[in-house]
């Protein structure tokens, strides 16, 4: 068996702040995320990369951290859902939305789907509906069924975009 | 989960990466987008005792053009591919198959030299470069080599990959402008693997087909290359009497494994499918 893994020393930007720890080369990102740095709002979900709740946004990509390793991401900018609020710390466009949507229920996928959903409107600033289920394919819901999910993206994407929200006829 | 424990190493040149894989030996391994060694490392079903990172090699990164051929860098993300301009117009097969990889965030991570070099069966890509006839740069410790795609897989999780060798990058040779293509994948779910999957290219001359190759992912072992079933639609206009000729060629050679995607007789069978609507579709986008 192995002696115990020499311990690394990992630095990177977390929601803006340069953030470091000895880590062992196995610790998962998410750990990470959670543990030295109390960030829980980044949830555990599946880990076997199916499910996407723990999904952050790192160098500008949406990835799921139980699938990464922390010293992989030694140098990284990342940001969780604790760092998507406005900078005066009200809500941000997405995060009104899944309120004003009902975009959640139990809450448990809300930080990944919000994180995921940051990433694909920076991509795509105005998504169709096809589109946003195509983006989010990667985050499950086992509570709204997703159509709540759909529409506060789609109410965060025309607040974004300075239109009103207007929603599909039934 | 957590993984067992390895060290962590991350050279900054391929030269560097392929000292390390062949002085640490059999129990170091590559890593590149970490989406398929990771969760098996979680699952004890790796058990490395280092990890070699590729993901600081500059070189092994981008899609380039070389004469004839495009060359893919081993490093280049799936979302890579998808955002190159350059794939979309030349190699449309591999912009439509890396759609539909895992989920976005998977494509984000997940490597074109991973999903290649890896040898798991279920993974699309390396029907794809079957089809297209794609060779791989091998780079190992005494040197170079060009292993052609076919003659790469040699069972799952089994290829041609020497101890300590790298595979560095695939160079795709250009199919002719106007051809046709599709690959008709069946899943379960998004992320899922291949049920079954065949990959077309074809062109057409005067309504009937010209030059076809038929790929099949997760039908076998392997990879399988299906030339009996694309030699059966040369010079016909795929009637449905061909189509069902051509499907039952293909059949002959799967042996996939009964499995949570369906017993083996059901997968053999929608195998048939999806060769008959790959033909279908590519031959309606050539030109």
């Amino acid at each position: 068996m192995a002696t115990q893994a020499k311990k690394t020393q990992v630095s990177m930007k977390v929601n803006g702040a340069e953030v470091d720890g000895l880590v062992e080369p196995r610790t998962l990102l998410v750990h990470f995320i959670r543990e030295n740095l109390a960030l829980t709002g980044t949830h555990i979900g599946c880990e076997t990369t199916h499910c996407g709740a723990c999904t952050v946004d790192l160098d500008g990509m949406s990835v799921k951290s139980c699938t990464v390793f922390a010293v992989q991401a030694d140098g990284a900018d990342i940001t969780t859902i604790e760092g998507m609020a406005n900078a005066d710390g009200t809500l941000s466009a997405l995060q009104e939305g899944f309120r004003q949507m009902h975009g959640l229920q139990c809450g448990f996928c809300t930080p990944g789907m919000i994180v995921r959903a940051h990433r694909l409107l920076r991509e795509n600033p105005n998504p169709t509906e096809e589109e946003i289920r195509f983006g989010i394919a990667g985050n499950l819901c086992r509570c709204t069924g997703y159509q709540n999910i759909v529409r506060a993206i789609q109410y965060a994407a025309a607040k974004i975009n300075g239109v009103e929200f207007k929603e599909a006829a039934e | 989960m957590i993984p067992g424990q390895f060290s962590y190493h991350r050279p900054g040149t391929l030269r560097d990466a392929v000292k390390l894989l062949a002085d640490l030996g059999d129990e170091a391994r590559p890593l590149a987008g970490g989406h398929s060694l990771i969760p098996m490392m979680k699952l004890r079903l790796a058990t490395p005792e280092h990890l070699v990172d590729l993901a600081g090699i500059g070189e092994l990164k981008g899609i380039r053009r070389d004469g004839d051929a495009i060359v893919i860098g081993a490093m280049t993300t799936q979302n890579e591919l998808l955002a190159s301009g350059e794939i979309a117009s030349s190699l449309p097969i591999l912009h439509e198959t890396a759609l539909l990889i895992a989920d976005p965030q998977v494509r984000y991570r997940g490597t074109v030299g991973g999903n290649v070099a890896n040898g798991d069966p279920g993974n699309d890509m390396p029907a794809l470069m079957l089809t297209l006839g794609a060779t791989y740069r091998l780079k190992g410790p005494a040197g170079d080599r060009d292993v052609a795609a076919r003659d790469f897989y040699q069972g799952a999780y089994f290829t041609a990959l020497e101890p300590g060798e790298i595979l560095a990058s695939v160079s795709i040779p250009v199919p002719p402008s106007g051809h046709g293509y599709a690959y008709e994948k069946l899943k379960r779910k998004i992320g899922d693997y291949a049920t079954a999957a065949a990959a077309v290219v074809l062109t057409m001359k005067g309504g009937k087909v010209a030059t076809c190759s038929i790929g099949l992912t997760n039908l076998s072992e392997t990879p399988l290359l299906a030339e009996e079933a694309a030699q059966a639609v040369i010079g016909t206009t795929l009637d449905d009497a061909v189509l069902k000729k051509a499907a039952a060629a293909a059949i002959e050679i799967m042996s996939p494994a009964g499995d949570g995607r369906g017993p083996v007789e059901y997968r053999k069978h929608v195998g048939g499918i999806m060769v008959e609507r790959a033909l279908k579709r590519g031959a309606a986008r050539a030109a």
